[in-house]
């Protein structure tokens, strides 16, 4: 069945349909992965976000029951888009296809797509508004273009909010996770420190995160744009004047914006694994996980109680920033990697190492 | 940090001739090399033997020592240049070897040089078995279970340990040369003992067989801070038990995980930063396919095959990279020369599926056996890009210029599918088609991949295509499912066989429709950010991202594939005429398909193609470009082949026409032109039968030199010298036809010569006249060549250079052109002409200093030689001598018949230059590797006709002090003229496996010479290394050699 992707631009790209066969107004983004599309569709960050995978065999090793980032098998991106999808996949954790686990998860899918040049039309014009379709109906596509995509996305956004914890070794410490739109690998890479880690819904108040006497706090990764998380400012003050904190991804923005920084929309943002950071501290380069369409400031931080640890090597984006007086950092690539280079795992072992430091302390 | 400024002149030690396992890719990773050392500053002194080669030109390098790369004449270019440090990690195993034998010889400690890149501790932790499985079970990183044997005795005790199949790996050989899979003590005993014979330690490694694992290989690079990244992570589609070299490679990994990839790529990293490399190393794995338990197989610490694939597959230039890296610079001061926006401390993100097909030389050695296994046999190999794997696969197919040009079903009609699929295991050559041709038959996926353990997801690829073809069929007429075909690279030439139409009405039809390909750049970051490289691949979808500038264009064809017969020579060629069409103010285009090149590096024109040279691909790269003209002079027969069909689409082949080149190369119509000239020529006919053939046979007299039209490198030629074995010739060793006749001529006994000339139609320049040491019968590729002539006499010489300008100029030649002769009773008779960049142009170029590929060029591009510079006639001869000599591959390709003939078997070249001409031959011999013995034991065997000449041979070793033996029918002859000689040893392929026999004096019956199969005291003299001669004249050089009063190891720079 034939399917559509129209850029807000008027750009018109044509391939074919898989899985679910709806409608829908979404955001486009790609990613640069040559592997990794099952975390990278499940993964929370992207919620409300149309994935473009540039490389263009995706399925290969079809879907298992083990590699999900979010809430059990519950895709968080809003649709795919390949060039070719692989009929027979094989690889021995494998359980269904990529066409099949689509279809089962009412994820819609175009194949057959010039992957190459709508991520380029997306690098010189910007991520953007975009429609998916059957038909190429212009009163259809208008009507869709005319929806309000955030209040779309806070209907779409409805998840259940309940405080859960996963244990570590006993006598490890204890961590109280903010989630914002947690990724599974973060929890994992906690717990295979031996860390118990107990994750909080963002908005719990701070008595409530106190009353689980932690070790330390960890900030999440979460989707869209930091300046819509205010309410997560004081929270955040409050929290760092007490714990040791951490910020990954979006809970890197917000733990900036908190200590007085801005931040802004990159035009298309970092998704790829194969950026490499400069850790300013030993100038060494590590390949990260990223996955972000908004940046620290650098400028802003003029001014401000907080330094860079981290950055890009070629645009010298802000990948990283600590409060120059407290235990507090954050970096915005994914050292939990999933999907990605490990490289940067070094971030958890540097947080739980402060972490018993104090406990021991 | 930056660059190290305590050293000032670097050494850069080569690959030597080509052979099998280490070939052009050296050629493109060294020159890279030298040029970014030069680039950096430093002063760069190379050595390689091989004057074949891009790298040993005197741009290259400050200093180019075209020596043997031997311990002695290293140390004497060590002591005469006094370099600061080695970069020993750029000329294959040769390099690295050689970098260890310096070492241990104590000259790097004497002079203070230092190892530049690659410690001579990693290079032990990688080579020595032991070590490197030391290093694994430190690192925590799995090896298969394996131990070192150092007896067969040993190794039999460990596999009854660990049980059968075992894998035999000799430590420190080439390509894996010796070893070996061994399912049953009686073959372990046989691989064991060959493998402790071939390796220079005496060292096997007996270890578990992890065949039919998937088999995954990683480009890593790491710099002095520490930092390190994958370039590319490949898979083979061939599981464990193939040789990386022999099988088919696609890159990125297509069926990891991501939690699979992460997983070895962090043990990849690990592992490079445990040897500390700073540059570039390729590691190779095998994944249980059921599990996550992997293994580390092997540890190249430098660059290699696999990394020229992965610079090609990817962009990154592993080779340049290394190098800078080698002199302090991090990965993160180099900018990454793709994008020229980034640096170079990037993984790269492809966004396409690259394809490696090996090239094997079976469709010339018929009866070689063409079982691979654990050491390699290609000689060459392919390499293609599409968005799809179908069609990556598909134009890697048809890139490798065989007789299958797709996977389309009949080329195994009257096997049956029960012996085909008994030929899936081992695998052979073929397998790709045969898999095909099951599929055909209606084989399941499922049932091939019981046997052979390949993927399930290749397999299925493979299954795709054949449904594609059969949608087809069904629907000749639907244009969308030609389209959809088009999409996933199926050719207008197969699509045409099933639609019943012209593979140029396919054409045509798709024009029509507006089905063009598009051209997509390939830039190392999969879009991301914008790049400059004008590195483009064809594939269908929407938009062309090769954009064609206003400045008028030249497209040059390259010669795909190194094959026996092909090699880096022509690329050689090709690169030297965009040179010369860029200072001649044009846009230089490449079109190429061999990723080991120097050609295809992006880096050398202004738009690279990377892409099949098919007659269909080459036109759709025109119909883009629009190039004034196309250059096929320099592409080998492969381009040759091209000319007409070019010509008949419109298009302009720059240089000499297509009509004179068919005036050249068709049989009859040069017999008009040699008549015409009234130039001596062996008498010749043309059959397209059996019977005509006998007629014409006779009509010349026995003997006759038979061969079948339009070949390379003399495929299936042989000396016939009676009816009897002329029919033998006609029914097993050609298929002939009206289309395909066989070529007869009279066979003349003589010395060899050739000339190679450029010509503009008013001059005729001949750089240089040749002379082989070998008579006729030997073809020119596997001769001896001796520049300047040393016997040929004035009379001769000057009716060659007379009778190549007739040529050139009844040819209308407009560019170069090879003429070879034989010299019959004092005249000069011509064999043949090739109006194109031959063989032993690199070779030419480099002795006389006249670069012709690039005069030649100008020349098409309408500048005259005196324009140039350059007058009429053959330019003065120096009084250096210099000395070709042929370098085979015998060890690697078992059962092919080791003796010289008329059928080319060399793989590659090496040069010795000296004052006179004995020293240059030793040095050529040396540079051969041909040892330069004073005592031992020499085996006579020849043929009832060559005893007569042989004796004077035989007297001469006795003289030189060897102890002489001889087969029964050799032992009378020679005892009968007074010689000391004894029987030989019964069991002579023992003997030689005990070093009781260090050299093999073997010559057969020249109508045997083509059909007959390998002798097995030959195959073992090979195996056993030792020095085995199979032409008369090889042998008396090769005693010159011997008497020479004393070795010297003299050396000396070109152009000094």
């Amino acid at each position: 069945m034939q399917g559509y992707l129209v850029l807000k631009n008027g750009s018109i790209y044509a391939g074919e349909r898989f899985g679910a066969d709806k409608d829908l107004l979404t955001e486009v983004v790609f990613s640069t992965g040559m592997t990794g599309y099952q975390e990278t569709m499940t993964d929370p960050s992207y919620f409300g976000q149309t994935m473009v995978f540039t490389y263009p065999l995706i399925g290969n090793y079809g879907i298992n029951l083990e590699d999900y980032e979010g809430a059990g098998m519950k895709p968080a991106v809003d649709a795919i888009i390949v060039k070719d999808l692989a009929r027979r996949p094989a690889n021995f954790r494998s359980v269904m296809t990529l066409a099949d686990f689509a279809s089962q998860q009412d994820l819609p899918g175009l194949s057959g797509i010039d992957t190459r040049k709508l991520a380029k039309e997306i690098r010189d014009h910007g991520s953007m508004p975009a429609v998916i379709v059957s038909e190429l109906d212009q009163a259809k596509i208008d009507q869709l273009f005319a929806q309000d995509y955030p209040s779309l996305l806070l209907a779409r956004a409805k998840k259940e909010e309940n405080i859960e914890t996963f244990a570590g070794t006993p006598g490890g410490p204890k961590i109280a996770l903010l989630d914002f739109g947690l990724k599974g690998s973060i929890v994992k890479a906690l717990q295979k420190r031996g860390a118990t880690v107990t994750v909080f819904p963002g908005n719990t108040p701070v008595a409530a995160i106190e009353a689980s006497n932690p070790d330390g706090v960890l900030l999440s990764n979460g989707p869209g744009d930091p300046t819509q998380y205010a309410y997560a400012t004081p929270t955040i003050l409050e929290l760092q004047s007490k714990y040791p904190i951490m910020g990954i991804c979006l809970g890197h923005q917000l733990f900036a914006i908190a200590n007085g920084a801005k931040t802004y929309k990159m035009k298309f943002g970092y998704r790829g694994f194969n950026h490499a950071v400069t850790d300013v501290d030993h100038s060494r380069k590590y390949f990260t996980s990223q996955n972000h369409g908004y940046a620290v400031d650098r400028d802003s931080l003029i001014g401000t109680n907080l330094e860079v640890t981290h950055e890009e090597i070629n645009a010298q984006t802000v990948e990283g920033v600590r409060l120059k007086d407290k235990e507090a950092f954050s970096v915005q690539f994914h050292p939990d990697a999933s999907p990605g280079p490990h490289d940067a795992e070094y971030i958890f072992d540097n947080f739980i190492e402060k972490l018993t430091t104090k406990k021991g302390a | 940090m930056p660059k190290r400024d305590d050293i000032r002149k670097i050494l850069v030690i080569g690959s030597g001739p080509i052979i099998i396992g280490q070939a052009a890719e050296f050629d493109y990773s060294g020159s890279q090399a030298c040029l970014s050392l030069k680039e950096e500053g430093y002063q760069v002194v190379l050595i390689n033997s091989n004057p074949a080669t891009i790298m040993t030109d005197r741009e290259i390098a400050d200093k180019v020592y075209l020596e043997p790369i031997t311990l002695d004449f290293v140390k004497s270019v060590l002591y005469q240049e006094k370099p600061d440090a080695i970069l020993p990690t750029l000329g294959g195993q040769t390099g690295l070897n050689m970098a260890k034998d310096l070492a241990d010889s104590g000259v790097l400690a004497e002079l203070n040089i230092e190892l530049l890149g690659t410690k001579l501790l990693a290079i032990e932790q990688a080579e020595d078995r032991e070590l490197f499985k030391e290093l694994m079970e430190d690192l925590d990183e799995p090896v298969p279970e394996s131990t070192i044997a150092t007896t067969v005795a040993e190794a039999a005790a460990f596999a009854e340990e660990i049980g059968y199949p075992v894998v035999v790996r000799p430590a420190y050989t080439l390509g894996g040369t010796g070893g070996g899979f061994a399912h049953t003590p009686a073959e372990l005993a046989t691989i064991t003992a060959h493998g402790l014979e071939l390796s220079p330690v005496t060292q096997v490694l007996i270890e578990k067989s992890i065949a039919g694992y998937k088999e995954i290989e990683f480009e890593v690079m790491r710099d002095a801070a520490d930092n390190a990244l994958i370039v590319a992570g490949m898979e083979n589609i061939d599981p464990v038990g193939v040789h990386t070299g022999d099988s088919i490679v696609v890159s990125p990994t297509q069926t990891l995980s991501d939690r699979d990839y992460q997983m070895m790529r962090d043990s990849a990293l690990k592992i490079i930063r445990a040897l500390k490399i700073e540059g570039g190393v390729n590691i190779q794995m095998a994944l249980d396919p059921q599990s996550f338990q992997y293994y580390i197989i092997e540890v190249n610490p430098r660059v290699s095959r696999s990394s020229a694939l992965a610079s090609k597959a990817t962009g990154y230039p592993i080779a340049k990279m290394a190098a800078k890296i080698a002199v302090g610079l991090h990965l993160n001061e180099i900018k990454n020369p793709v994008t020229q926006t980034t640096w170079a401390a990037f993984e790269p993100a492809l966004d396409y599926v690259v394809t490696k097909i090996p090239r094997f030389a079976f469709d010339k050695f018929e009866r070689a056996d063409r079982t691979l296994g654990t050491q390699m046999k290609a000689t060459g190999e392919v390499m293609a890009i599409g968005r799809t794997l179908e069609e990556s696969l598909l134009k890697a197919v048809r890139s490798l210029e065989i007789d299958q040009k797709d996977l389309r079903e009949g080329d195994y009609d009257g096997i049956s599918t029960a012996d085909l699929k008994a030929q899936l295991m081992p695998a052979k050559d073929d397998r790709l088609f045969v898999i095909a041709e099951l599929l055909h038959r209606g084989v399941t996926i499922e049932e091939i991949h019981a046997i052979t353990q390949m993927d399930l997801f290749f397999l299925d690829k493979i299954l795709h295509i054949i449904e594609i073809e059969q949608a087809v069929k069904d629907q000749p007429e639907n244009f969308a499912v030609v389209k959809a075909a088009k999409e996933y690279g199926f050719s207008d030439e197969w699509l045409g066989a099933l639609t019943g139409k012209t593979d140029a009405e396919v054409r045509a039809w798709r024009k029509a429709e507006g089905l063009l390909p598009t051209f997509k750049m390939v830039d190392t970051v999969a879009g991301e950010f914008e790049s400059k490289t004008p590195y483009y691949y064809g594939t269908y979808e929407d938009e062309n991202e090769s954009i064609v500038t206003d400045r008028p264009s030249v497209l040059v064809l390259g010669s795909g594939p190194i094959r026996i017969g092909q090699g880096v020579e022509f690329d050689y060629a090709t690169v030297h005429a965009v040179r010369a069409i860029q200072a001649a103010g044009y846009e230089a285009i490449i079109q190429n398909s061999n990723p080991e090149t120097v050609s295809t590096d992006f880096a050398i024109s202004d738009k690279l193609y990377f892409e099949p040279l098919t007659l269909e691909d080459v036109l759709n790269v025109i119909d883009l470009e629009q190039p004034i003209g196309v250059v096929v002079q320099f592409g080998g027969q492969t381009a040759i082949n091209l000319a007409a069909d070019l010509e008949k689409n419109g298009v302009k082949v720059l240089g000499t026409t297509v009509t004179d080149l068919d005036r050249g190369e068709d049989r009859d119509e040069f017999a008009q032109v040699i008549d015409k000239l009234n130039l001596p020529k062996p008498q010749g006919e043309t059959a397209t039968t059996k019977e005509g053939a006998l007629q014409a046979a006779n009509e010349i007299g026995y003997p006759v030199l038979i061969r079948p039209s339009y070949v390379i490198g003399g495929r299936s030629m042989a000396i016939i010298d009676s009816d009897e074995d002329l029919e033998t010739y006609m029914t097993q060793a050609v298929k002939v036809s009206n289309d395909h006749p066989v070529l007869i001529d009279d066979y003349l006994s003589g010395q060899e010569a050739e000339v190679d000339l450029i010509s503009d139609g008013q001059d005729v320049l001949i750089p240089g006249v040749m002379e082989h040491i070998e008579r006729s019968g030997i073809h020119s590729g596997d001769s001896f060549a001796v520049y300047p002539t040393q016997r040929m006499s004035d009379k001769v010489k000057a009716e060659i250079v007379d009778s190549a300008q007739k040529l050139a100029k009844e040819l209308n030649v407009i560019g170069l052109m090879n003429i070879q002769y034989v010299i019959h009773d004092n005249q000069a008779y011509v064999i043949e002409v090739n109006p194109r960049a031959s063989r032993t142009l690199p070779f030419l170029s480099k002795v006389t200093n006249i670069p012709m590929a690039q005069v030649a060029t100008k020349v098409m591009l309408g500048q005259s030689l005196q324009d140039q510079g350059y007058q009429s006639g053959l330019v003065p001869e120096p009084e250096t001598v210099h000395v070709k000599a042929p370098v085979f591959s015998f060890a690697k390709l078992a059962g092919l018949n080791s003796t010289v003939g008329p059928e080319m078997k060399s793989t590659g070249e090496v040069m010795g230059t000296a004052p006179d001409y004995d020293q240059a031959l030793a040095k050529a011999m040396v540079g051969a590797g041909l040892p330069i013995l004073h005592e031992g034991r020499v085996y006579f065997d020849l043929a009832e006709a060559d005893l007569d000449e042989g004796l004077a041979f035989a007297q001469r070793f006795v003289t030189l002090g060897f102890d002489l033996v001889a087969s029964p029918k050799n032992l009378d002859y020679l005892r009968d003229q007074g010689l000391p000689v004894a029987p030989a040893p019964a069991d002579l392929e023992m003997a030689m496996a005990k070093e009781e026999i260090q050299i093999m004096v073997n010559t057969i019956d020249q109508a045997d010479q083509a059909l007959a199969d390998e002798s097995p005291v030959r195959a073992a003299a090979i195996e056993n290394e030792v020095a085995l001669f199979t032409a008369m004249d090889t042998i008396n050089a090769y005693l010159t050699v011997l008497e020479l009063p004393e070795e010297t190891h003299f050396v000396q720079a070109l152009g000094e």
